[in-house]
């Protein structure tokens, strides 16, 4: 018999609580024995601040009212009560410390965790996930979700049992006084949490229309800066103008609700307070006056105090409770991000440096000898290795981003080693795919890839994509020197490596020129550079990497033909004797390779050198001679 | 002299920022008065058994709470209302100086920089000045009215207050003083950690094709490593607040409870009179934790406000002339002995010594490697940028003396950085002329080589643009904005590398169609493809800044020894065939 699920489709309050028992997963995993003493300072401390306001009414009813109007009184019992409040009292301040100090510790710590497990796991996802998700919902589990999180760690957590064992302590003395009393204030304290919820939602409703105002805003802003040149070069600035005004103007509206809304919180919750002392005292002397709960004068005074005491921490629960809402969505998001399969990888072949004798016989080296081989452990123990040669294959390969959409039809296609082979065709025709392929950024949905005779998912992905350099059709440099960018390809790349690197990349000329040389500081993905120039400088990256096989994604697609020309023989040069794939849409770029692969439509539709392109007289040919266009 | 400038833009805002005060202050008056009240309950209504006054201060209490509640609204309003017009306002002003920024003005500042000042920046001087209108005049108010009122009902027990609030101030003075450059460097290493996030994440793939994870992983830790370690410092310091504030809390209390005791036992005060002391305490000692928390805010938007004021404060650096001529007789350009440096450094020049000169109608084509300068030189022409040293001329005035708006439209530019925005084909065609009808517009499209494809989508010319553009190809965003350029009926149009997604087929009609129809029309291209300008009247060739040759196809391949590489390294394999 199977069980039918019980629970509906949202089990928002199990999400909740699994969301708080992670966040507690992560205290108590590094900081159990912080936390415990955590608990029992904030525990300790609070008392010590009950005892003082309960100690008001010992005070009064002890220590004075039985003293009055007597001349000579005895204060030594007042006297050794305030020492010993003293004392409680400093024992309160001292637990405040350490509760704070050692908070400090455990909340950023946490933080700290969190953050490091995210970005970890992030890093071991597959290319899709980062497809499917943008860079700013990613960065927000970063930013503000982590920032909720920490607001919830270091502040509400602590407030929140602080306040619990006020409001239980004072409770307490409040039943003991007059329980007649204490259901007034009860109703009372219900009315002001009613309230300051319907406000609070009334100001989440605003605040949410102010958080798409701002949105729509921040999205024309971000549009109107990226295009600034073209308004002015159109004259468009007073349109623009208008356009920003109105935006303006409805966000303005929606953050003056939204704001007003936040700011009546404050007066509501305290006010209520007032308003319940208030009827708190009127209730007692009418208790007091029929008789009811044996109410002395005494007893109400220190009753209408304890109202004080109980009000306050209420209101700031009710305040906090916003925040814990938003923090506990956030660490969700966080935890849905931990909760991601990663990539998988069942590789278990390797690569390795390999020294090849005379007969061929290939051993394992630590040294770079610039010859490399596929380590290729077996069942039964023995190791056996394989020349790497850069022979890729393809067999009958069917690919698609999603399943319901092919983009790769029936692909074979082979790289001897050593061959120079290239790919020709429109935008989404399918060349860039084909490279993420053999480097396993996507899995093929049918047929095979074998790269020197193994089939590439055999293959450890780390040692596959070490096997592979790529220059891809997006260049992203990161902040850091000229040189540290260049060494991202061998990070244990020696300066002179990094020189003759870029010098293969022509980019030499440039870097001199610029006011640090290869000290020169980028930032912001190497703002201040031409595309060309970026571009020059990922391919000495992938350069000083040096890899066995290349593959270029219209690597020298903003680079004038004559550099692209100087780099080329450069490279092939560096390349001697390893394959290399490049794609290109500039027939120039591909002109002298091993062999053309045109694609269409996902499909390999002409194959051959250029001259033999040339004269089958087909796409190719017309593509040559400019009567179609690609793109 | 930073908040003079920004006071600026309260404006219309006036009236409510100072109402949002003057409310918050009633507000502070009742909510001190109150107390007071609370004592009279007790001391006169309940020790004398003396009911009526118990019900009437309880209603009045209930009044003045109702009333307390009302100032509290309207403050938080005026309050609301104020600071979200005053952002509005900034926002406004920041954005309105950018549309008058020349090209110069727009590279000092990056695009992304200059968004977060118009976004983050003015949230937060927004949250700051609403602090400044409601806090940080509550504070204050409140320390002093309530100081005033603990005197009022016992002056002798009062004095303490001068012994505890000096040294509470000072010890807060100390530790947000000390606290407040901890946070600054906290906050560096926060953008540090998000900066390495964001560029992981752009560059995911280089990541992952060079199997970097674990050095990425090693530099994420290190930084937050070190966010760790300056959050620690910065929030240790601010673990004494807390602490210090009970110390002088409780010391109050202890000490009034001995005193007040006395006092009463001794028949000089009342019972209710010494709470409502107590509930001064908490107000007048919370109101200093309060000012300083309000500094630490105000001063954390500090460098928020710096950075709005620098845009503000930024001139434009290219001015019309005090009497611009409102026309452009025809499309003939001459450089006169032009130099030209970005940064207005005649030891750094981009361009040296360029003279050329261009007949009305002429079709210029320019040529260069990468960098050396190409587009500097035709951005000069529309002023998006002023020459260093020489002169331009346009229809035989210098541009400085034309209109800017007149000279931008004769001098239609197809930027080599295109940008098409969201919203329809035709909204975005309108930019160049708003009141082209459909058949300017069609016709445009036409000599751009657009028309075809654009009737190929089935909305045709109302087809929905994403931002950016991005749901056209390259190629036909290419001609899109040279539609766009089109429109204008420029006397002078400059193509920046604005065909290179284009076939050499497409090109080339385009190019026959500015020949046929745009016959008066100066026409620049910049190319990379030697097919492109080949049949230009005149071709120029740059490098490193400066002209290497001048002449039509067959001079330059003479005598241009660049021109015959370019040429060569595009037609290789031509002449083994």
């Amino acid at each position: 018999m199977r069980m039918k699920p019980i629970a509906g489709p949202k089990p928002k309050r199990g999400d909740t609580i699994k969301s708080l028992k992670r966040i507690s997963g992560y205290l108590f995993k590094y900081y159990k024995i912080h936390f415990v003493t955590v608990v029992i300072c904030i525990i300790v401390s609070a008392f010590a601040n009950v005892r003082g306001t309960l100690f008001l009414q010992t005070l009064i009813d002890s220590y004075i009212v039985p003293f009055i109007g007597q001349t000579n009184p005895d204060m030594s019992g007042l006297m050794r009560a305030l020492m010993s409040l003293a004392a409680i009292y400093m024992i309160g301040v001292a637990t405040t410390y350490i509760y704070n100090r050692i908070m400090i510790n455990v909340a950023n710590g946490t933080l700290k965790h969190i953050r490091d497990d995210m970005f970890t796991h992030l890093q071991s996802l597959p290319i899709r996930y980062f497809d499917q998700h943008t860079h700013g919902e990613l960065m927000s589990r970063f930013t503000n979700d982590t920032d909720t999180l920490r607001q919830l760690l270091s502040q509400t957590i602590p407030q929140i049992l602080n306040s619990a064992i006020t409001i239980i302590s004072v409770a307490i003395s409040m039943i003991v006084l007059s329980w007649q009393l204490t259901i007034i204030t009860v109703l009372m304290v219900m009315i002001m949490i009613v309230t300051s919820r319907k406000v609070g939602a009334q100001s989440s409703r605003f605040f949410n229309k102010q958080q798409n105002d701002l949105g729509r805003l921040n999205g024309y802003i971000e549009e109107m800066m990226d295009g600034q040149k073209v308004v002015k070069v159109f004259c468009h600035e007073d349109v623009s103008k208008q356009e920003f005004d109105a935006l303006n103007t409805q966000l303005c509206a929606s953050a003056t609700s939204a704001n007003s809304f936040a700011n009546f919180m404050g007066p509501i919750s305290a006010n209520l307070g007032h308003l319940t002392y208030s009827v708190t005292a009127i209730a007692g002397t009418i208790f007091a006056i029929n008789g009811i709960g044996s109410l002395s004068i005494g007893k109400i005074a220190s009753f209408l105090q304890l109202t004080r005491s109980f009000n306050m921490p209420i209101s700031q629960i009710t305040q906090q409770f916003n925040s814990i809402v938003m923090a506990l969505a956030g660490a969700k998001r966080i935890f849905d991000l931990l909760d991601q399969e990663p990539e998988t990888d069942e590789g278990y072949v390797t690569l390795v440096n390999a020294e090849i004798d005379a007969e061929g016989n290939i051993t394992e080296s630590q040294k770079r000898t610039g010859q490399w081989a596929w380590k290729h452990p077996h069942s039964d123990g023995s190791i056996t290795y394989t020349k790497l040669t850069g022979d890729v294959r393809f067999f009958d390969v069917d690919f698609g981003y999603t399943d319901e959409k092919i983009v790769l039809h029936d692909v074979s296609l082979f790289a001897k080693p050593g061959q120079k082979l290239a790919f020709v065709g429109a935008t989404g025709a399918g060349k860039t795919t084909i490279t993420n392929l053999i480097n396993r950024f996507y899995d093929i949905q049918d047929g095979k890839i074998r790269y020197d005779d193994i089939n590439i998912n055999k293959i450890k992905k780390d040692d596959l994509r070490r096997s592979l350099g790529m220059v891809l059709q997006d260049t992203h440099l990161f902040t850091g020197t000229i040189k540290d960018n260049i060494r991202y390809g061998k990070l244990d790349a020696t300066d002179e490596e990094i020189y003759e690197a870029a010098r293969i990349a022509n980019a030499d000329t440039f870097i001199k020129h610029l006011p640090h040389g290869y000290d020169t500081y980028l930032t912001s993905d190497g703002a201040g550079l031409s595309q060309g120039q970026r571009q020059l400088l990922s391919i000495a990256r992938a350069a000083v990497a040096n890899p066995p096989v290349l593959i270029l994604d219209e690597a020298t697609s903003s680079i004038d033909t004559r550099t692209e020309s100087l780099i080329q023989t450069a490279m092939d040069q560096l390349m001697h004797g390893r394959t290399v794939f490049v794609i290109a849409h500039r027939l120039s770029t591909v002109k002298n390779s091993d062999a053309i692969m045109v694609l269409e439509q996902g499909r390999i539709i002409e194959r051959g050198n250029h001259q033999e392109l040339i004269e089958q007289k087909g796409r190719y040919y017309q593509l040559y001679t400019g009567a179609f266009e690609l793109e | 002299m930073m908040y003079k400038k920004l006071m600026a833009y309260i404006k219309e805002y006036k009236l409510a920022s100072l109402l949002a005060p003057i409310f918050v202050s009633l507000e502070v008056v009742m909510e001190v008065l109150i107390p007071m009240m609370m004592a009279q309950i007790i001391d006169v209504g309940l020790a004398n058994n003396n009911i009526p006054y118990v019900y009437k201060i309880g209603i009045i209490m209930i009044g003045m709470a109702l009333i307390s509640l009302l100032f509290g609204a309207l403050s938080g309003r005026y309050a609301a209302v104020a600071s979200a017009g005053v952002a509005k306002n900034l926002r406004q002003a920041i954005y309105y100086k950018i549309q008058d920024f020349s090209f110069a003005n727009i590279d000092k500042f990056s695009t992304s920089s200059l968004v977060t000042r118009l976004t983050t920046d003015v949230t937060n001087v927004q949250n700051a000045y609403q602090v400044i209108i409601r806090m940080m005049v509550r504070a204050p108010i409140m320390l002093i009215f309530a100081l005033f009122m603990a005197f009022q009902l016992n002056a002798q027990l009062s004095v303490i207050f001068l012994f505890v609030i000096p040294f509470l101030g000072v010890a807060l003075y100390f530790i947000m003083t000390r606290a407040h450059p901890n946070f600054v460097k906290m906050f560096k290493k926060y953008d540090l950690v998000n900066l390495v996030v964001q560029e992981n994440l752009t560059s995911i793939r280089t990541v992952k094709a060079y199997v970097r994870e674990d050095y990425e992983n090693k530099k994420f830790k290190e930084a937050t490593g070190e966010l760790q370690q300056y959050s620690i410092n910065a929030e240790k310091i601010l673990a004494f607040n807390s602490p210090i504030m009970q110390l002088s809390m409780y010391f109050t209390i202890i000490m009034i409870s001995w005193f007040g005791a006395q006092f009463i036992i001794g028949g000089s005060m009342e019972t209710g009179q010494l709470m409502s002391l107590f509930t001064y305490v908490t107000q007048i000692l919370s109101s200093l934790m309060m000012i300083s928390m309000s500094f630490v805010m105000v001063t954390m938007a500090k460098s928020s406000a710096e950075r709005i004021i620098e845009v503000l404060d930024e001139e434009s650096d290219l001015t019309n002339a005090s009497d611009p001529l409102t026309q452009v007789k025809d499309g003939s350009i001459e450089f006169r002995n032009v130099d030209f440096s970005y940064s207005k450094d005649p030891n750094n020049l981009a361009l040296s010594q360029i003279n050329i000169k261009i007949k009305s109608g002429q079709t210029v084509g320019i040529l260069g490697g990468t960098g050396s300068a190409k587009t500097s030189l035709v951005q000069m022409i529309p002023r998006l940028y002023d020459v260093t040293n020489g002169q331009i001329l346009v229809g035989g005035q210098d541009v400085r003396n034309i209109d800017i708006e007149t000279l931008r439209d004769n001098v239609a530019m197809v930027l080599q950085k295109n940008i098409l925005f969201s919203g329809t084909i035709k909204e975005n065609l309108r930019w160049g002329d708003a009141n082209a009808t459909d058949e300017d517009i069609i016709h445009a499209c036409q000599l751009a080589q657009a028309d075809e494809f654009i009737q190929s989508f089935p909305e045709k010319y109302d087809t929905l643009l994403d931002q950016g553009g991005t749901n056209v190809s390259g190629g036909q965003k290419q001609r899109l904005c040279i539609a766009r350029a089109l429109l204008k009926k420029p006397k002078i149009l400059i193509l920046d590398d604005s065909t290179s997604a284009v076939d050499t087929k497409t090109d080339a009609l385009i190019r026959k169609a500015f020949k046929e129809e745009i016959p008066n029309t100066t026409k620049i291209i910049i190319a990379q493809r030697v097919s492109s300008v080949e049949d230009a009247d005149m071709i120029i060739v740059l490098d490193d800044g400066k002209i290497n040759g001048i002449g039509t196809h067959e001079e330059l391949l003479k005598t241009n020894a660049i021109y015959q590489e370019v040429y060569e390294s595009q037609t290789k394999g031509d002449d083994q065939e």
